[in-house]
């Protein structure tokens, strides 16, 4: 008998939608909450076409109704009634709808969906009901997987079929299902299938044993998943910390000044960004999608140049006096703080992502990639390339590279080493702009961003050996594992520190760091 | 552009503190001077100064009334810097020094908790205007923030509630400092009276200044497969931006699972951009969206403020919970002024039990005859795509607050009026 309502319902259904569907978007304003939640479910388990636009103008946000409760649909700022023909009555309201109704509303989305000509969207339904389907659709699903074409839609289909079905009262339905959900890498199948190991919710034993392969197949994929995702965290925190000590493995590892201001030359380069980002604002609102390209540029000129003036006016003059030099760097980097703080203020400033650095890459059903992240991985190891570049296969380089080495050799050779050493600061300092760029596309953009990533700069360069552009890479993409690794074990306040005292160890027994110059070098 | 407002500010506090320094003796006797105590600098800067800035606005509304007793008041604005002994510091100087009446300040737990001892010593009076974790009560201050039973019990209730989403799986997210343990300790016991079980339950906590969410947000999500999950963050500061930001580039909506934190307002969500996050709640005692018409003239107020002042970002500010509580505390305290008829600070300790004031969040807001912390409604707020929230849920009226939660073992043996913590 329980299978016969829904039957009804159905047949109700089909015979109803024309005179229902008249009164759909009024009924919905009227109504309350509760009400409005059941209205959603009655609409996913019996899609319509006739809805859809009404669908899309709740998701969006656009249906308003007046004080008389008469629904209207917004449209580039124009109210026009949802139904017939209808002047507002008073300016109208825009519905706001909690969570749960959103969480309705993607429901009765997919089920509309369903019906939509696109395989892709109806893929993307099918995927959305794997997660959300409530017992009501039954009769829905089964019908469209009845009728599906596009076999991928119709395996998507399928298993969200399965999920219901897990309740079904033929066991030969459930086996079905219980054996279908093992092909997933589905999150939330491996719950719903633990659930069918209890002897008291499941009592066929044949469906419990292929609970149980079905189980262990979902969990080594959700494991491949999650190491996966583990991995590349790592190595996306790694390529930050590779971005923040880069310019700091120039200033410091090669020309040996302890540049305490480095921090602050990454919190001008996010600034810049903010610049740049404003420019585009005001000047070209049409292309701000690109501002983050156009801030690379300006940042590394407008660093470079910040860096050169200070080596110039004040580093310059401390040479060899490494203690000196601390202080001066550090009182520069509170003078700089200070300056950001009065010209644009203490609070943080907005910088958002670019359309096309927000959102992800869905790799696996518990794996996703954001793009920013993947971006600036790549980004780490462009700037890394073109440093190594720059420093290996340029005259500049080769002089920077003579004077670390033996600069009383280099300037009898001819080498400016006066000149030389400004360009070299410049280029440390505009690469720390560069990733000041980076960073402000995953963090905060404030006066004190600099002072959050000096102390993890220094380890990177102590750890990689000082003087080796080699050494940073791979203590910056080993810190970063290491970090991502113990964190889930041991949480992040005590990785933090595991890490720490891991340093300290390993500089004990090895000061060089893991890479060390090897040859006649003058200290 | 933005220089200029820092410039006239910084002249202004210079003057101030000028006159603090050299007063002239006719005028001093003519005024009564109120001590701000905000961060204008480091980490906290991003929250306090716009306190600040409240403070001088109501300041500025009593001025232009005629004063309090016929005398003008006078700021005495103060930066502690994010430091926690300049805290103490700075409100000995207050005290001792500057001699204000009254001292309205302090955002961090940790910063009211170094100043306390400097307050009862020197018998000074605190008005501490944010939600914070109870298990305080001193004669010396006046909590005008919410207690938790004020704030995060009521949004847990609303979370495991049919409309909240019935979420039967929590996971406590916090910045790791007294505010963010103590609250989870409470929920814990909360939700443990709840019938959820220990296993439903995940705590996890983070440094100051924490900025790569990834770990965690996939923790969340692999947690949240066990059943409907809701995240109740207690984050602090700006680490709230990189969280959000990890959230909505590794997709979770707050559909599948909704965040609700305790220390996330308009001023907080001026730095992000909130279209990812749309449905996300937080608690709070007011929201800017309150439609009623007293807080209509408190936000007008306030944009004209900010204008006039020419604050940083004037186009775009807003109000939010702990402006409205510093609000309502300058004009609490100045009506208990005007019926004791001095600042001396126990008559006006005695005035204001049981003071009434009609507060933007709609309600007329009583401060509790003896635990000296003020009656509260509790609204819950989803964050809208222009960076407002709707409320979807609030109390029927204002709440009494339970600074000793009984949900913390031996705390029913606490008295219920405030005594001196040492």
């Amino acid at each position: 008998m329980p299978a016969s309502l829904p039957r009804i319902l159905m047949a109700l259904a089909l015979l109803w939608p024309l005179a229902s569907q008249a009164g759909d978007a009024n009924d919905f304003v009227a109504a309350n909450p509760a009400k409005q939640a059941k209205l959603l479910e009655s609409w996913a388990a019996q899609p319509d076409p006739a809805r859809q636009p009404l669908l899309d103008a709740l998701q969006q946000g656009r249906v308003a109704a007046d004080s008389s409760k008469t629904a209207f649909i917004e449209e580039a700022g124009n109210f026009s009634a949802a139904e017939g023909e209808a002047e507002p009555a008073s300016p109208p309201k825009k519905l706001r709808l909690n969570n749960r109704l959103r969480g309705l509303l993607q429901t009765a989305q997919a089920s509309h969906q369903l019906l939509a000509s696109e395989a892709s969207v109806r893929l993307a339904a099918a995927q959305q009901l794997q997660k959300s389907a409530k017992p009501a659709q039954l009769e829905l699903l089964n019908a469209r997987v009845a009728s599906e074409q596009d076999a991928a839609v119709r395996d998507a289909l399928a298993l969200a079929l399965a999920n219901l079905q897990l309740v079904d009262p033929d066991p030969a339905v459930r086996l079905q299902a219980v054996r279908l959900l093992g092909e997933t890498g589905e999150p939330l199948a491996r719950t719903r299938l633990e659930a069918l190991l209890d002897g008291d919710s499941e009592t066929d034993a044949g469906v419990r044993t292929a609970a149980e392969t079905s189980l262990a197949q979902v969990k080594r994929r959700l494991l491949v998943g999650e190491l996966l995702g583990q991995a590349f965290s790592g190595l996306s925190l790694g390529s930050i910390l590779l971005l923040a000590a880069l310019g700091l493995a120039i200033t410091f590892g090669l020309l040996g000044v302890i540049n305490m201001a480095h921090g602050e030359m990454l919190m001008l380069g996010a600034y810049t960004t903010y610049m740049v980002q404003l420019g585009f604002q005001r000047l070209a609102p049409e292309y701000l999608a690109l501002y983050p390209l156009a801030a690379l540029p300006v940042a590394f000129f407008v660093t470079a140049a910040i860096g050169m003036a200070l080596e110039r006016t004040v580093i310059r003059h401390l040479y060899g006096r490494p203690l000196e030099t601390l202080l001066a760097t550090w009182g520069i980097s509170l003078i700089l703080i200070q300056l950001v703080r009065v010209i644009f203020g203490a609070q943080n400033v907005e910088v958002a992502n670019p359309e096309w650095l927000s959102g992800g890459l869905q790799v696996l059903p518990n794996l996703v990639l954001p793009y920013s992240r993947i971006i600036i991985i790549g980004f780490a190891l462009f700037v890394v390339a073109l440093t190594w570049l720059l420093l290996n296969k340029t005259r500049l380089g080769l002089n920077v590279r003579a004077v670390t080495q033996n600069r009383n050799m280099a300037a009898c050779c001819g080498v400016p080493t006066g000149r030389v050493d400004m360009l070299a600061f410049g280029l440390g300092s505009g690469i720390a702009g560069l990733g000041g760029v980076a960073l402000s596309q995953i963090g905060n953009v404030g006066p004190d961003l600099g002072q959050s990533y000096i102390i993890d700069s220094f380890l990177v360069v102590v750890l990689g050996g000082v003087g080796q552009l080699a050494g940073s890479v791979l203590a910056a993409f080993g810190l970063g594992i290491a970090n991502k690794l113990l964190e889930p074990q041991i949480g992040a306040v005590l990785g933090k520190i595991l890490i720490l005292a891991l340093i300290i160890l390993f500089i004990q027994k090895r000061p060089q760091g893991l890479f060390a110059l090897k040859g006649r070098v003058i200290d | 552009m933005k220089r200029r407002p820092f410039l006239q500010s910084t002249l202004a506090a210079s003057a101030l503190l000028l006159t603090g320094l050299f007063p002239y003796t006719a005028q001093a006797a003519e005024t009564i001077k109120v001590g701000i105590l905000h961060s204008l600098s480091g980490t906290m800067a991003i929250s306090e100064t716009s306190l600040k800035d409240m403070a001088l606005m109501t300041i500025d509304e009593i001025n232009a009334k005629g004063g309090l007793l016929g005398k003008k008041l006078e700021p005495v604005v103060v930066d502690p810097a994010s430091n926690w002994p300049l805290f103490a510091e700075k409100s000995r100087q207050l005290l001792t020094q500057d001699k204000v009446d009254v001292v309205f300040g302090c955002w961090t737990s940790v910063s009211r908790k170094s100043v306390l001892p400097v307050f009862e010593e020197l018998n000074g009076l605190l008005f501490y205007p944010v939600q914070y974790e109870g298990e305080e009560m001193s004669p010396n201050v006046f909590y005008t923030g919410a207690a938790p039973n004020q704030q995060a019990i009521p949004a847990v209730e609303y979370l495991m509630s049919e409309d909240g989403g019935s979420a039967k799986r929590f996971f406590l997210l916090g910045t790791d400092y007294v505010y963010p343990r103590t609250t989870n300790k409470i929920l814990r016991a909360f939700l443990h009276s709840k019938g959820v079980a220990d296993k439903d339950i995940e705590e996890v906590y983070t440094p100051f200044g924490h900025s790569d969410y990834q770990t965690i947000v996939a923790n969340i999500k692999k947690f949240s497969a066990g059943g409907k999950t809701a995240v109740i963050s207690t984050v602090n500061g700006d680490s709230n931006v990189p969280f959000y930001k990890e959230l909505g580039s590794q997709g979770l909506e707050a559909t599948d699972i909704p965040v609700v934190a305790f220390s996330v307002g308009e001023e907080e969500l001026r730095g992000i951009d909130t279209k990812p996050l749309v449905g996300q709640l937080a608690a709070w005692n007011y929201f800017q969206s309150v439609e009623n018409p007293v807080n209509t003239e408190f936000v007008t107020k306030w944009k004209a403020y900010a204008k006039a002042k020419n604050l940083p970002n004037y186009q775009t500010a807003v109000t939010n919970d702990p402006m409205e509580a510093t609000y309502v505390g300058i004009n609490m305290w100045a009506q208990a002024v005007t019926k004791a008829g001095t600042t001396d600070v126990d008559k006006v300790r005695d005035a204001l039990a049981g003071q009434t004031f009609a507060a933007p969040s709609g309600y007329t807001l009583t401060m509790d005859k003896t635990n000296h912390h003020l009656h509260k409604p509790v609204m819950i707020g989803e964050v809208q795509d222009d960076g407002q929230f709707s409320i979807v849920w609030q109390t029927e009226g204002p709440l009494r607050a339970q600074p000793w939660s009984p949900f913390i073992p031996g705390n029913d043996k606490k008295p219920d009026y405030a005594v001196k913590s040492n």
